[in-house]
């Protein structure tokens, strides 16, 4: 999207500040500042690569041990050092899964309601602020809530779940209460400003000139948010979708604190299940040799899983980008 | 006018002297000994510094609850002054210390077996216990649990065993006992910080973790260190012992068992199950590298180790745990009199 032009015209300075109009003159400060942001930079870079690099290392004896059989063994034996990540694999991508399923179309409702209008521009801000308000929420308050008091109302309508649709092999087990499905819910709840948020920004620049080519061609409202507004805004909400999803794969303690941590994998959603990040919580403390090793190889796959979900989207809002224009 | 100020100011500085004059003396004098480990016993040590300080205020001790695990990782690193562990250190872990190590019982506790039922007084014999924790007995009603307790209303639902997240040395007590009484369990879970459970079960971190799950599901059955299950106001079954009676959970029951407990002479005390009182007893150790620092330090943890065997154990009982009995307290003071330097 280019600018308009008379927006980037030079405000006369002089008028302003009172200054003379100076040249910009390559001296030692602007020389200074240029070095100290080049070294900012490179911090932030080093940073990462020194925990990749930390991390490899740690991770080589149970790279070379279990290789890539790690990621199809099931067990999770401290006692005789045989381990696998495929529960967790598992539980990690399970529990966001559903927390996309939750948070994507709701957040998109609620950025729909509070881009177009609707509804008074008031109850549109009191809507939006309070949404957001969630993402201020620290996470162990989230794991709390969810184990002492999302739980016990969680749990009367997975048993009629259990009850009423129990052939379904999804709720075929009898629901605990702390589970994968419930691990997933509560990531969606906290991911939920996430996409919201970012959706709502994205929807609110789509240029009204669409909007109204788009009525004025004889389309309804709901014509155009699905077949105009959305569709343009497609790559930014991708985005929102990818930072949430990029949450719900790292988040810690309230997954920790509902999720049962149970390195298990089970058709039933009810079923306790663990995540990568809730078991390096639980056990990293307390975890040596090549225990330890194994928990810092999982940390690798948690990195490999992030990395790939970014690439992905990239490569997702360029395909799209360059379908859409031709 | 000026005279005065000047005589405020000498009387000033003359307190500041003798003020900061006697805190470095303090210092001079002072040996402070760090400590890290077991979480279970981190409100009975944190009274005893506290007290201990009362008789001795020229040592100063720092305790850092850390977990089992990490306390004795950290006496074999050196870092700490001693180590504190609710499983007592392997021989190889133990020829890891530099110098040599003791291990010093200070307290146990009783592990207690609690669950989530509106029944209280509910019997496990030996073999339902084994069978609910090897994940073979699942439902309430079962023959095997029905049988001991007959006048209960057992509901038909299934049993959610909890058990650890993480290492601990709860789940050494409890699984050690377990394998005592079931050969079954020895080799399919075994007798360790981190057992082979089944995939299926709910865990929690830390006793808090596993008794606020038996609290929060119905139907759960689990294993902690009995003030938790106090605290939570949870039901605990009572367990056979190793004269085949049923005892449940308490302090006295727990001394009565230690009290049968034959001490080795390095005080590791394994296997518990006691045909006197309450049989899953659990200990916690102090961990003592045989060479301190300085001389300075070890006779500051003679002093301390006296201390916490002799008049530290009076506090025991009043904090919830159990003490340890006064020939074998003395026979690791001894120990510890002479072997440290």
């Amino acid at each position: 999207m280019s600018s308009p032009q008379h927006l980037s015209a030079p405000v006369p300075t002089e008028s302003i500040l009172g200054r003379r109009n100076r040249p910009p003159k390559n001296d030692l400060a602007d020389r200074l500042f240029r070095y100290l942001m080049y070294a900012a930079s490179g911090i932030s870079a080093a940073i990462l690569f020194l925990m990749v690099w930390t991390i490899l290392k740690q991770s080589f004896p149970a790279v070379q041990k279990f290789g890539l059989g790690f990621f199809v063994s099931q067990e999770w034996n401290v006692t005789d050092s045989k381990f696998g990540a495929l529960p967790l694999i598992y539980g990690t991508m399970g529990s966001s899964l559903i927390s996309l399923i939750l948070a994507v179309p709701i957040g998109l409702a609620v950025a729909l309601v509070t881009s177009e209008d609707l509804l008074p521009q008031r109850l549109r801000t009191v809507i939006a602020f309070t949404i957001e308000l969630i993402a201020a929420i620290p996470s162990v308050i989230f794991g709390l809530w969810g184990f002492y008091s999302f739980i016990p109302l969680l749990l009367p309508f997975q048993q009629f779940l259990h009850a009423k649709l129990g052939f379904i092999p999804w709720f075929g087990k009898e629901p605990t209460g702390s589970g994968l499905m419930t691990a997933g819910i509560l990531l969606g709840i906290m991911i939920l400003p996430t996409m919201a948020a970012v959706s709502r920004e994205v929807l609110l620049v789509v240029p009204t000139y669409l909007r109204t080519g788009s009525m004025a061609l004889g389309a309804t409202r709901w014509e155009t948010i699905f077949r105009v507004v959305l569709p343009k805004a497609f790559s930014g909400i991708l985005g929102g979708v990818m930072l949430a999803l990029g949450r719900a794969l790292g988040e810690t303690m309230a997954v920790t604190m509902v999720i049962g941590n149970a390195e298990n994998i089970s058709s039933s959603l009810f079923e306790p299940a663990n995540s990568i990040p809730a078991i390096l919580a639980t056990k990293f403390a307390e975890a040596d040799g090549m225990h330890s090793s194994a928990l810092t190889y999982l940390v690798l796959i948690l990195f490999a899983i992030t990395l790939a979900v970014n690439v992905g989207a990239i490569g997702l809002v360029r395909l799209v980008e360059r379908s859409g224009k031709s | 006018m000026l005279s005065k100020n000047f005589g405020r100011f000498t009387t000033l500085t003359a307190v500041a002297v003798s003020v900061f004059g006697a805190q470095f003396a303090a210092v001079a004098q002072q040996v402070t000994l760090t400590g890290a480990g077991a979480t279970f016993p981190q409100p009975l040590y944190e009274r005893y510094i506290r007290e201990m300080r009362k008789a001795h205020p020229d040592i100063r001790v720092n305790y850092q609850a850390i977990g089992s695990g990490g306390g004795i990782k950290q006496t074999i690193a050196g870092t700490v002054d001693f180590g504190a562990s609710d499983a007592a250190m392997t021989d190889s872990q133990m020829s890891q210390v530099k110098g040599g190590v003791l291990l010093i019982p200070t307290a146990g506790g009783p592990v207690s077996v609690s669950y989530n039922l509106p029944v209280k007084g509910l019997k496990l014999s030996n073999r339902a216990l084994s069978g609910i924790f090897l994940g073979k007995i699942t439902t309430w009603n079962d023959p095997l649990i029905v049988q001991d307790n007959k006048g209960l209303n057992l509901p038909n639902t299934a049993i959610k065993p909890v058990v650890r997240a993480d290492g601990s040395g709860t789940a050494f007590i409890f699984t050690n006992h377990v394998s005592a009484i079931s050969p079954e369990f020895k080799s399919a879970v075994g007798g360790s910080t981190e057992p082979k459970w089944s995939s299926g079960f709910l865990k929690g971190k830390g006793n808090p973790g596993v008794s606020a799950l038996v609290k929060q599901t119905p139907g759960a059955i689990g294993f902690m260190e009995y003030s938790f299950a106090l605290k939570n106001g949870l039901n605990s079954a009572a367990v056979q012992n190793g004269s085949g009676r049923y005892v449940a959970p308490s302090l006295k029951a727990a001394n009565q068992a230690l009290a049968d407990v034959q001490f080795p002479a390095n005080f590791r005390a394994f296997d518990i199950n006691s045909s006197q009182g309450y049989p899953i007893v659990g200990l916690t150790w102090l961990l003592i590298p045989r060479s301190q620092k300085t001389p300075a330090k070890a006779q500051a943890i003679k002093t301390m180790v006296r201390w916490m065997l002799t008049s530290g154990q009076q506090l025991n009982d009043d904090l919830g745990y159990t003490s340890i009995p006064s020939g074998v307290a003395a026979r690791a003071i001894e120990a510890v009199e002479s072997g440290v330097k």
